[in-house]
């Protein structure tokens, strides 16, 4: 095992004590802020594999927790409570919509794909807002959490923690996994010359489109956990500030490593939630840090944790 | 549909396509000269609201809150480009959408701070309000037909300064090899200053004009601004000729949609669907159109020479 796992191991582990000391301290509220935390880790582990890895500015990740997020709240809406179909249709719902933006955007490259995938999850956002159905600008309650008979309560806080650590181990490892594949060489390659990447015979598209699609498809499972934390959903989800903020953990814990995202994600959050208790006005000062982290700070948390780049 | 309210809607699609022109102009420039992507441009626009809106109440003069703002609005945009994005020229657009982001954090919290959060609504001078009859049956706001003309003639002398002038010529020669204009002895950096500061400018005027029309608000930039990305993408991004016909196609899309969408698909499918469907579609129509230019044209329609 080398250093580099080790670390991750242990802030793993250090993660899973995180409801014990809450229940040590009496403080409850440490467990739902970790678990806000591990919910967008996932969401920017999967903005990693193609920002990251394959050099895909996508500037409208948010579209997918969004589209997570409606899929259990639009079946819970009309009496469906089953977690397993309710998620199931989650993941299948985003992969989808990742299909049709990714067919599209990947086509362009550089500040029109930026644009382009900024465009199709306002598209979307509007969609959400003029849906009177679902609580069109103002959402839905989801009143009762999916279910998964008898197997795990997530209203029980502590189980429904070590539910999202699961799978936030599970994406980190299978997409660790993934791209260090032979399918991940591609992408990466693509990333790095894709002249080259043709010359020895293969066609990026079909791989970058394939990772968009599995990017997409992780979102929004992240956005069907994201839902039954909150217990309440609003097209605000697919706010194009999302999208940034996601970017952001990416960027702040150092693209294509695999902790950054987990590191980042745990930074912005935490860090917004110490300015947001300190003063109303936390953006304003949020915003210059964020300035500033990108003019200088540019290898990332990951980096300066594990020394060179992965 | 009577041809009154076709007109009349029409005018109002000019009348926003002039004003995403204002915004577009300024953006598409800096995008292709200094290749720089800045989200805060929106910023600008909000900051020229409110400036503008403060000093008319502090003068009582309209027209002077109107040039105050505007030179307020330079100060900005100068003072931003200097401390923030000048060292962002160099660096990939990922970089500048996440530094340019943090601004728009920045500017919209600053506004709430100093002028409260809450939406402030102007008013206009007595010169400026009411309607004239165009012909029998229409009567249409002054106000806007103002706009429309400020607009055109906005549109026109930057048709000259960037075709006629000297100033032009370098940012011409800027925009297609900027180390060449450097090799020449230009002062690029100079160049590069008065260019934003230009863009900034008529950031700052479409906001405060759009202030008694809109509100005056934290985040009204950000609306506009998005609007605005997909016209510097539809007309092809660097190119002012783009940003014109992008400014106008998307002005006219998005005004005839909301006005005539509703209406239009209720003579195809039932009145109950088309009420849920109209608004719905209507306000996906200009990504939908972009989305459409994109996948024929991946460049825009004008695609600057670059």
């Amino acid at each position: 095992m080398n250093r580099r796992t080790a670390i991750l191991l242990a802030g793993f582990l250090l993660l899973a004590t995180v409801p014990l000391f809450a229940a040590l301290f009496g403080q409850p509220f440490y467990v739902d802020l970790f678990r806000r935390v591990m919910i967008f880790a996932i969401a920017a582990l999967s903005l990693n594999l193609i920002l990251g890895y394959g050099g895909m500015v996508s500037f409208g990740h948010a579209a997918y927790l969004g589209v997570g997020a409606y899929a259990v709240g639009v079946l819970a809406h009309y009496g469906v409570h089953n977690g397993y179909l309710q998620w199931a249709l989650a993941i299948a719902a985003s992969a989808l919509v990742a299909l049709v933006i990714g067919a599209v955007s990947i086509r362009t490259s550089g500040i029109y794909f930026i644009m382009i995938t900024l465009a199709f999850t306002q598209m979307l956002y509007y969609l959400g807002i003029s849906i009177e159905e679902f609580g069109g600008d103002d959402g839905m309650r989801l009143e009762v959490k999916s279910q998964f008979s008898g197997l795990i309560d997530l209203n029980n806080g502590n189980a429904f923690y070590y539910l999202v650590l699961a799978i936030l181990v599970l994406v980190a490892l299978l997409g660790h996994r993934l791209v260090n594949s032979r399918f991940g060489m591609v992408i990466r390659a693509a990333r790095s010359n894709e002249a080259r990447t043709r010359a020895i015979g293969f066609s990026p598209y079909p791989y970058r489109l394939a990772a968009f699609v599995i990017a997409g498809a992780v979102c929004g499972l992240a956005g069907a956990l994201l839902v039954n934390h909150t217990a309440y959903l609003t097209p605000e989800f697919m706010n194009w500030t999302r999208s940034g903020e996601l970017m952001f953990m990416v960027i702040l814990g150092g693209m294509a490593t695999t902790a950054g995202p987990v590191l980042g994600a745990l930074a912005l959050l935490l860090v917004e939630d110490a300015l947001s208790g300190w003063t109303q006005h936390w953006q304003i000062i949020l915003g210059p840090l964020l300035v500033l982290s990108v003019l200088f700070f540019r290898r990332g948390l990951a980096g300066l944790l594990f020394g060179k780049d992965e | 549909m009577n041809i009154v309210l076709v007109l009349e809607q029409t005018l109002n699609g000019l009348q926003l396509g002039v004003m995403l022109f204002l915004m577009a102009a300024g953006l598409t420039l800096v995008f292709g000269i200094m290749n720089l992507v800045n989200l805060a441009h929106g910023s600008l626009y909000m900051v020229g609201a409110y400036l503008a809106t403060y000093f008319y109440q502090l003068t009582g003069s309209y027209l002077l809150g109107v040039l105050l703002g505007l030179a307020g609005t330079l100060v900005v945009g100068v003072a931003v480009e200097l401390v923030a994005l000048r060292t962002l020229y160099e660096r990939d657009h990922l970089d500048q959408v996440l530094a340019t982001f943090g601004l728009i954090l920045f500017f919209n919290e600053l506004m709430a701070i100093v002028w409260g959060p809450a939406a402030i609504y102007t008013t206009l001078p007595a010169y400026l309000s009411g309607h004239v009859e165009l012909f029998a049956g229409l009567r249409y706001p002054l106000y806007r037909l103002v706009i429309i003309a400020v607009g055109l003639a906005v549109a026109g002398l930057l048709w000259f300064v960037v075709a006629r002038t000297r100033l032009g010529m370098l940012i011409r020669a800027g925009a297609s090899n900027r180390a060449m204009v450097a090799a020449l002895g230009v002062n690029i950096r100079l160049l590069y200053t008065l260019v934003f500061g230009f863009g900034a400018v008529l950031a700052g005027l479409a906001g405060l004009m759009s202030g008694p029309i809109h509100v005056v608000q934290p985040g009204m930039g950000e609306l506009i601004l998005i609007e605005v990305l997909v016209v510097i993408v539809i007309g092809g991004i660097g190119s002012i000729r783009g940003a014109l016909a992008g400014a106008l196609i998307v002005g006219m899309v998005d005004t005839l949609g909301r006005a005539f969408l509703k209406p239009m698909l209720a003579t195809v499918i039932s009145p109950v669907a088309a009420d849920t469907a109209g608004p719905a579609l209507a306000s996906m129509l200009i990504y939908l159109l972009m989305a459409a230019v994109l996948a024929v044209r991946p460049a825009g329609l004008f695609p600057a020479r670059g």
